[in-house]
This record gives structure tokens, C-alpha cells and sequence, in this order.
């Protein structure tokens, strides 16, 4: 038992389950990984239903980074659940159940890639040193080097968001300019910051996932997040 | 100290380790200590924060009916038939 399940306390984690009510139910028929994965085997339906409340809606979120379109994300994961309920009697406990159905979702994906002839884009092949460097912030927006005392400080400061209503930034409007935004980000990061940001996994359970190490799981998440900055302070800024 | 002061340019791109909570101490007293003195970086940390914070509400959706439906008649036909690979769609 080399890799623990990583968070046993998950279980009763609301920011996961995103306080979904009828996981909240669920949550106390269920004592752990083991015994969810021992009721599957009998063919409990209370069991899958469980587990479909709780990562089918991010199972389809990550597939959208290894596939066009919503109808064939939704396909993905499809023939993930078929390959979980099919493979649960191989499932040994040496990662979350969590992480092998995840998992599981990133084989299909990779075969099906391979029977359309691409390459499936993913975190663990990417090498930082093959990539430009990107700066957080356009370098324009600070004063030039050699300038002042004050080169590489702000000439045009960014602006407090506090006096942007709450509803504004809760917006269908903004929440799909943000959606929107992940979506055109390279895949590698996307990969990242939706299983950080949007799903809330921790570092550790998205470099298992990966297979990518802390710092480089780190670099993508920075260009990440501010690229995705980037583009609300100017939609916000309209 | 002979350390020398972060500039903006430099405290951008810690923002991250700082969040994720893995500057080191004197790091994060540096980026601290930054911070204090500068409204422009206070405002970019907020708006960092704020970007995370509005990242994460985008998963709030829940599983369509119709999905559900399906994903529980592919259940069933696997009860069935357990080594079928062909799926409920079959």
C-alpha cells in the first residue's frame, strides 16, 4: 500500500460535495471508499446513484478538455462509468476511489484520441523549458527597468474590485465570459485549473492524477489563474 | 537587511506560491512586507482572489435528468449482463 486514499475526511467535505443535498444523504449510508466500492460490486444502485451525484457533472467538465463538444464529453464518460463498473472488482485501494475513477476518464480518453489519430494533450508531458516564458501581467504595465527608483512598479496599477456589485460578478453574463475564458486557455493548464479551481481538488491529488510534479502543477496553475485574470479585468473593466 | 525589495513586477508572479501557501517564511514576509506599502498589489492580490473564488462557482450545476436516465439504464444492462462492453446504447 504504497499511496494512501488521500482525504478520508472528504467525505463529510461540503466544498466537494458542493452541499449537494442528496449527497449529503447519501454521506452517512456510505462509511468509506471500501465499503462504496463492496456495495458496487454487489450491484447496489444506491451505490452508483452516489457516485454519479458526486463526480459525473466533473467527470463531463474534465473530459471537455479531451474533446470538442459537450455530446462527446458526454459519450467519454459514459464509457467511463461502463469501465469503472466493469473494472470495480480490480480496483485495490492504492489510490482514492476518487482519483481510479478519474483516471479511468483519462485512459478512455486517451484511446479514444489514439482510434482518431491525435495526440491527447496532457499535463504530465509537458516540459516548462519547451514553452516561452509568460508573465503574469503584461510587462507594459509596469515602469521600464532603469527607469527610476520605481522601475518594475506599477504605471498603471490595477483597480479594486471591491465596488463591483456581488451580482454583477455572479452574472450568467460573467460566469460564461469566465467559462469561456478556461476554454481558450492551452490545454495543459486547463487541465489544472479546473480540477484546482473548479472542482477544488488539492495539489497533491491533481500531480497523482497527472502525474505531475508540485512545481510544474504550480507553473500551470499561475499561467492559469492570470491569464484568466487577465481577461475579467478587462471584461470587468468595460 | 541587504535583502532587496520585491518590485510589482516580481510580486505578480509569486502570487500564486503565495496563495498556495508555499513562499517560504522569509518569502512570504517579503511579499508581505510588499504589500503593505502598495495599494496597487493589494488591489491585483484581491483580484486573484476573487478570480479563484468565481472560478469555483462555475462547478454549482447538477446532473440533467436525462443523463441520469441514461447512466442508470447503462447500470441496469450491466447488472445483466456484467461483461457486456457494449453499453446500454446497444
Amino acid at each position: 500500500m504504497s499511496e494512501q486514499a488521500s482525504q478520508p475526511e472528504t467525505w463529510l467535505d461540503l466544498s466537494e460535495s458542493q452541499a449537494n443535498v442528496s449527497v449529503l444523504n447519501m454521506a452517512a449510508a456510505f462509511k468509506d471508499d471500501s465499503d462504496l466500492v463492496e456495495r458496487l460490486r454487489q450491484a447496489d444502485e444506491a451505490a452508483f446513484v452516489y457516485l454519479l451525484d458526486r463526480y459525473h457533472t466533473s467527470l463531463v467538465r474534465l473530459a471537455l478538455v479531451y474533446v470538442s463538444n459537450h455530446h462527446i464529453a458526454e459519450e467519454l464518460v459514459q464509457e467511463t462509468w461502463l469501465a469503472v463498473l466493469q473494472g470495480i472488482h480490480r480496483f485495490e485501494g492504492r489510490s482514492s476511489l476518487k482519483t481510479w475513477i478519474f483516471r479511468i476518464l483519462i485512459n478512455q480518453a486517451k484511446k479514444r484520441g489514439q482510434r482518431e489519430g491525435r495526440q491527447i494533450p496532457f499535463s504530465a508531458l509537458w516540459q516548462p523549458e519547451l514553452e516561452s516564458y509568460e508573465p503574469a501581467v503584461e510587462p507594459e504595465r509596469f515602469n521600464p527597468a532603469g527607469a527610476s527608483r520605481w522601475a518594475g512598479h506599477w504605471a498603471s496599477p490595477p483597480a479594486s474590485w471591491e465596488d463591483i456589485p456581488e451580482s454583477r460578478m455572479l452574472l450568467a453574463e460573467t460566469q460564461a465570459f469566465l467559462l469561456k475564458a478556461i476554454e481558450a486557455l492551452p490545454p495543459s493548464q486547463r487541465e489544472v485549473i479546473t480540477l484546482r479551481d473548479v472542482e477544488g481538488w488539492s495539489a497533491d491529488e491533481i500531480c497523482s492524477l497527472l502525474n505531475l510534479s508540485e512545481a510544474n502543477q504550480r507553473v500551470l496553475l499561475h499561467r492559469a489563474r492570470s491569464r484568466v485574470r487577465r481577461e475579467l479585468e478587462r471584461y470587468l473593466s468595460q | 537587511m541587504a535583502v532587496h525589495e520585491l518590485t510589482c513586477q516580481e510580486l505578480v508572479e509569486l502570487v500564486t506560491d503565495y496563495l498556495e501557501e508555499k513562499l517560504s517564511p522569509t518569502e512570504q514576509a517579503r511579499f508581505e512586507a510588499h504589500l503593505s506599502g502598495c495599494s496597487g498589489c493589494r488591489n491585483y492580490v484581491e483580484q486573484m482572489r476573487s478570480t479563484v473564488q468565481m472560478v469555483g462557482k462555475l462547478s454549482e450545476d447538477h446532473l440533467a435528468p436525462e443523463s441520469r436516465e441514461e447512466l442508470l439504464q447503462l447500470f441496469h444492462h450491466w447488472k445483466m449482463k456484467p461483461d457486456d462492453t457494449t453499453g446500454s446504447s446497444s
